[in-house]
This record gives C-alpha cells, structure tokens and sequence, in this order.
C-alpha cells in the first residue's frame, strides 16, 4: 500500500478550519478527491486555503492545528 | 524612579525603533522573541534576549502570562508594548503594574476606556469633539437602528463596539439592508469580539483620514500637530504624511485643540493618537478613535517637529513631566513616510516571506529609514509584512515627493517582493502631486492607474 503525501505551497501556519467556529475541512480517516480544501495557511495575516493535489482515502494529517509549516512539508498523507 | 531597564514586549522594526531610544537614554534593553524571531534584528541589538515561545503571536508576544514572567526573570522595571500585540490591551498594562513594573502607556483603565468605541466617542462628545452623526452609543435592537438611519440618512456603517483596526465593519445603503444584515452583524461581533454590541455612524464618503499626535503626563497636555494618512488599501494605512498640507490653518487649529481637549478630559498619560474623518468641502473634521500607544507612522510627526516622541515615552512613564510645552512645539517642513511591506502588488499583494539577498539603504539629508531588516535576513512568515519605513523630510511637500523619488530609487531590497515600486509609482502620480485623495483613492488607484502602467491586467490573463 502506497502513500501519497499533501505538501504545503507555503511557508506559514496551518489551520484544520477555515475559521475557528466551523468544523474541520477534513477529519482523519475520510477519503481526499484532489481539489477538496484540507486546510488553510496563514502567511503574514492572510489566508489560503490548501487543497489537496491528490485522490486517496484515509488521510492521516502529520501537522498539528495552528502549528508552522515551511514551504513543502508534508502536511497530510492519504493511502492510494 | 526614571527606568533604568525596559522589556520590549513587540518585535520587527518599532522593537528596533525602541531600543534604539532606550540606548540612547542609557536604559538596558532585554528583547522578548518567539521561537521563529531569534535572528531579528532587535534580538540582536538588545542587551538581553528572551525566548517566549512558539511563533503563533497567541503563544508568545500575545500570551501576558510568558511576557510578564520574562520581564521578572529579567529584573527590568518597565516594559514598552510597541504597537498591536499587546499595547492596546487594559489587562496586559494591569499585569505589569501587578508585577512591579511601570507600563510605558496609559494606565489600564485609560486603555479600556478608550478601547471601547462606544465610550470613547462619549467621552468625544463630553470634551466637545466633533463625532460623526449616528448613535449616541450602542444600539439597542433594529427598531433603534431603523430610527438613527432615518436620522443620519443612508449610507450609515454598523460597528462591532469591541472592534478595531478595520475590522466589524459593514456599510448598508438601504432600510432593507439594515434590516437584513443589523442581526448578522451583532452576531459576527459576538463571534469575533466576544461582545454582539453595535453602533452606528454616517458614512462620510470622500473623506479624509487626518490624526492627531498627542502626548500627557497626566497633568500637562499638547500636541504635536496632525498628520494625513487617507492613502490606505484594506483600512491599513500606506503612506503618511505630516502635516495635512491642505488643511486650512483655522481648521487645523481647531483639530488639534480638539485632540488635546480629549487628552485633558481623560487626564492622558504617555504617547496617543486621536483619529478624524475630515470633509474637504464642509471643512468638517469628526472623531473615530484614540489609539493609545505609539503610531507606526509616528516618525512623520518626529521629522517635522524635531522631537523624539519614544524618548519622550519613557522619561514620561518614569514620572518626569512633559519636556516641552505647546508653545516649543513648532512644525517645520513636510515629511511623508512610505510604508514597505514583503507583499507583491503585481499580484494582488500576496505576501512574500523569504531571505533577504541584498540591502541598500539610502542615505543623505532628511532620509531615514526604520527597518527590521538586514542582509541575509529570513523574514518568517507568521506575521505583519512590514519590513521598513522609509521618511522622508524636506522644507515643502514638492521638494519632499523629488527626494522621496530619488530615495525610493536608492532603496535596494532583494530577495522577496516588496511595496518599494508602488511607492515610487504613488511618488510620481499627479493626484498625489495635488493631493486630491481620499480614503477610497488608493483602491480604485490600483484597479487603474498602477494596473495599467504595469500591465498588471494583462499579466493576470
């Protein structure tokens, strides 16, 4: 079973929701179509949404809520 | 008891601005850092450095509890709050005085006073400052909305009364507007703010954005004339200048009485900002709000006037009175400041942190530059894009936009996109020449002039 990996396109700090009162775009475990928002970075007080680049199930998220990333670090890896 | 040692609870260019004054004043520094901030500038420069956490601002430079237990394990006996962060916050200005310390600001109370839009437009009106016609505080329910609307006419702006900086603002045209959107702003408020209370005010269309620089010691109360900061993108300044070169001097004289009336209603203490919306045609000016701490845009009014406000903010707060009276206060020359940031105007501002490969800074007569930066620099990513300000003072406004030009032309940052091209472009634009802006000016600006002459547009498609 092979895995793909989710990279960040930006440096920056990784959020699970698009705003603190919704719910997280992914949860563990779900499928990912490529295209499906997983997360958001803020970079210098703006926000991106990141989308996933790859289709898979059983996404495991490898950085934690409101956590920094660096521009191409893995966040999130799904089973193919 | 004049400090003898001060914690910088801020980073980025007003941290170095900071330790700059306090060394100059022969005060030891100790310079608080996030985890990502341990090569700034100001660590650097600082006597002391101190680790206070992970690089969200809410685990470090915005967690009171990590700050206040550094500035102990330090022994400092005063902390300067810069600006955001922490400075406008009653309860981080009540810990330090708690914990022994002096707190270069206002006092608690001052700051929360102020804080709140609601109140301090009260206390506005009780000094006799000009406020902008709308509720006389926050505003019941919709029937109450519906009938100030009727009073003030359309389009009106519904405010979140904990809001701030921009934020919790929504324009409605209509009845049916407000009627639709009053009930999702108090809720976003509350959201947000933790407070669903709204007010309201008339929308001023064409309006200016002047300040005040005011200054207290609780006592004596002055002001060191007014600055003109109406080119904003986002409700965030971009370019200021001091003075308001078109302000009539009868006007002018009126607004700066009115900034220090405020002052004095309130028994100010340390280094503020009172903002208007000012009418060209009516030559009306009305009250937004007191900012209680330093401005970024503070070295405009420092230029004109000769006088170093950061200095003035310590000596104040260690108990000495005002070092100067109104009367000493004297304006010469025009400054403009241009605010560069690591965005990319070309693309939509997008932000742009990265390594700084090569710096040039220009130098010469009446040019000063206020930076976090140096050559080899990493800029993280995880807060505001300011990076420097670049002042520029000269003895009239058309002589100031020239140096302003060549200065900008000197100014070399590589490495990451900046802001340093749009300036130049605003430096040479004819509006800004005659001064026929206003707080609306910048964007459709962009859309426009600056997209065409770049050929923005086309590179987008």
């Amino acid at each position: 079973m092979s895995k793909l990996e989710i990279r960040s396109p930006l440096p920056g700090t990784f959020y699970r929701a698009s705003s603190p009162d919704t719910p997280r775009l992914k949860e563990d475990g779900h499928d990912v179509q490529a295209g499906d928002p997983i997360g958001v970075i803020e970079v210098m007080k703006t926000f991106q949404q990141i989308a996933a680049d790859v289709t898979g199930k059983n996404v495991t998220f490898l950085v934690e809520n409101e956590e920094p990333v660096m521009a191409g670090q893995v966040i999130a890896e799904v089973e193919q | 008891m004049t400090i003898t040692s001060v914690l910088v609870a801020n980073r980025g260019e007003i941290a170095v601005r900071i330790i700059k004054a306090a060394k100059e004043l022969g005060i030891r520094t100790v310079q608080v850092h996030s985890a990502a901030d341990a090569d700034m500038l100001a660590v650097r420069l600082a006597d002391e450095a101190i680790d206070i956490g992970s690089p969200a601002p809410k685990k470090s430079y915005l967690n009171i509890d990590a700050v206040i237990a550094a500035a102990k394990a330090a022994g400092v006996d005063a902390v300067h709050p810069g600006y955001g962060f922490l400075s406008e916050n009653g309860d981080f200005a009540d810990a330090v005085v708690a914990a022994g310390m002096t707190f270069i600001g206002p006092s608690g109370d001052a700051i929360r006073l102020l804080g709140d839009k609601v109140a301090a437009r009260g206390v506005a009106a009780k000094a006799g400052v000009p406020t902008v016609p709308g509720s006389d505080g926050r505003v019941a329910d919709l029937a109450a909305a519906k009938a100030i609307a009727e009073r003030t006419g359309f389009p009106v702006m519904i405010k979140a009364a904990a809001g701030g900086g921009g934020r919790g603002i929504r324009i409605v045209n209509s009845e049916l507007e407000l009627e639709q959107q009053f009930p999702l702003a108090s809720a976003e408020a509350a959201a947000a703010f933790g407070d669903g209370g709204l007010y309201m005010e008339k929308v001023i269309t064409k309006a200016r954005h002047v300040e005040v620089q005011i200054f207290g010691d609780g006592v004596n109360f002055v002001h060191f004339f007014e600055r003109e900061c109406s080119l904003q993108r986002r409700r965030q300044k971009v370019w200021e200048e001091a003075q308001a070169f078109l302000l009539p001097q009868v006007v002018r004289e009126r607004l700066c009485e009115s900034a220090v009336a405020l002052a004095r209603e309130v028994k100010y203490r340390g280094a503020g900002t009172v903002e208007y919306l000012y009418d060209d045609e009516s030559q009306e000016f009305y009250f937004i709000e007191v900012n209680t701490r330093i401005q970024v845009e503070h070295p405009v009014t420092e230029m004109i006037t000769g006088f170093d406000l950061v200095q003035e903010m310590f000596k104040v707060a260690g108990g000495a009175s005002l070092s100067v009276a109104q009367a000493d206060i004297k304006a010469k020359g025009h400054a403009i400041e241009c605010r560069i940031t690591a965005e990319n105007p070309a693309k939509d501002f997008a932000p742009s942190p990265g390594t700084v490969t090569k710096l040039v800074v220009p130098e010469g007569e009446g040019i000063r530059f206020d930076t976090m930066l140096y050559e080899g620099y990493t800029i993280p990513p995880f807060y505001d894009s300011l990076l420097g300000k670049l002042i520029v003072w000269a003895p009239d406004r058309d002589a100031c936009l020239k140096r302003l030009a060549k200065a900008l032309t000197g100014l070399q940052i590589e490495g990451v996109a900046t802001t340093v091209g749009l300036h130049l472009a605003l430096a040479s634009d004819r509006s800004v020449h005659k001064g026929t802006f206003h707080t609306r000016f910048l964007e459709s600006w962009l859309e426009t002039e600056f997209a065409a002459n770049h050929n923005i547009a086309s590179e987008v498609a």
